[in-house]
């Protein structure tokens, strides 16, 4: 029988059980939620399991939900079956005060740049990372520019020329 | 007799005002080298983005930066004159013009292609150099997004102007001097 995402929760709560939380499957993606202490035991769960086998990380980035007090920062993994040809997604809240959150270079290569740019855009603190530092950004950009407080025009900016957009 | 004496539509740069007599012309070193320098600017194209492609357009046969003396497109900035930006600057692309901008040698004349590299343009956010004006200084500024080569060229023809009436002695002036140093260049 092929992999679904059924089994795939099965196994899953067989394993942690009542931990994993917020089980949905938006456009047939299985998506759930795990406690942020559980990322690496539940990648490498996926990782080595003999059946579900997901060895591919596809993205890793994070959201900025402002109005969730305590768990403002989320970290998103997406990761494939490249045999069964399976992708399920799983998400980590942390506070936007301790932003720290295990890193998964050790399980997945990929994971290095990716984990960069999350830090360089959010700010999520991910230790045990060999070489966290900005990837896109300026080194001397101080702030993580996609967090909400952050607006996008920034019209108190020192390097605006008002005169070129007609609003001195 | 040769092909080439047929060609009677040959046009030729009018030569400076002078004193001419038999076998002899007197005229201004200023203007000699001025007229030298305008018809033959080398351009460095340091294009990133749409307005890259319209001076692709402009550098080839249609329009033809050619007619103007400009075939010899450079690629190190040692030999060349002209420093045309064409694009989105990043702020980390910033160090990377300005230092371009530091390995040409003088005189070096900058034009400014588009609204990215004149104002930041529609990017007015936290990545984007706001005009290239912050950093290095800029001689020409042509407008549009992107401008058509047409405009293009319109901007190329006002640096031969500057170039062909540029005084000799303004690189070693006071002002242009404060503008390095504005610049906070040497």
């Amino acid at each position: 029988m092929p992999l679904n995402n059924e089994i795939i929760k099965q196994k899953l709560t067989d394993k942690f059980g009542d931990q994993l939380t917020d089980w949905q499957e938006p456009y047939c993606m299985l998506t759930f939620t795990a406690p942020k202490n559980l990322n690496l035991k539940v990648l490498q769960f996926l990782f080595d399991d003999p059946e579900l086998k997901f060895r591919f990380l596809t993205d890793l980035q994070a959201v900025h939900y402002p109005d969730r007090k305590g768990e403002e920062l989320v970290v998103v993994y997406h990761l494939h079956n490249l045999v069964d040809n399976i992708r399920i997604r799983f998400k980590v809240f942390t506070d936007i005060k301790t932003p720290d959150v295990y890193s998964a270079t050790a399980l997945y290569q990929s994971a290095n740049f990716m984990e960069r740019e999350t830090y360089d855009f959010f700010g999520v603190n991910f230790t045990g990372h060999p070489n966290l530092i900005r990837i896109l950004n300026v080194d001397e950009m101080d702030y993580f520019p996609m967090r909400k407080e952050f607006p996008l025009e920034d019209q108190t900016r020192t390097d605006k020329d008002d005169e070129m957009f007609g609003r001195s | 007799m040769r092909p080439v004496q047929y060609n009677t539509k040959l046009k030729m740069v009018e030569a400076p005002e002078g004193m001419m007599g038999e076998g002899f012309m007197a005229t201004s070193f200023e203007k000699v080298v001025g007229l030298a320098r305008k018809n033959s600017i080398w351009p460095l194209p340091f294009a990133t983005s749409c307005c890259g492609i319209e001076f692709m357009a402009t550098m080839a046969s249609h329009y033809d930066l050619a007619r103007f003396g400009s075939e010899r497109v450079g690629f190190s900035p040692r030999q060349c004159d002209l420093l045309m930006v064409m694009g989105t600057i990043s702020k980390k692309m910033g160090p990377v013009l300005r230092q371009v901008y530091l390995q040409m040698a003088e005189p070096r004349w900058v034009l400014s292609v588009g609204a990215c590299a004149c104002s930041g343009g529609i990017f007015d956010t936290y990545s984007v150099l706001q005009g290239i004006d912050q950093i290095i200084p800029v001689d020409v500024y042509v407008p549009g997004c992107p401008p058509r080569p047409e405009a293009i060229l319109d901007g190329f023809l006002k640096i031969q102007e500057l170039v062909g009436q540029e005084s000799l002695r303004r690189r070693n002036g006071e002002k242009y001097k404060e503008l390095m140093v504005s610049y906070g260049i040497q």
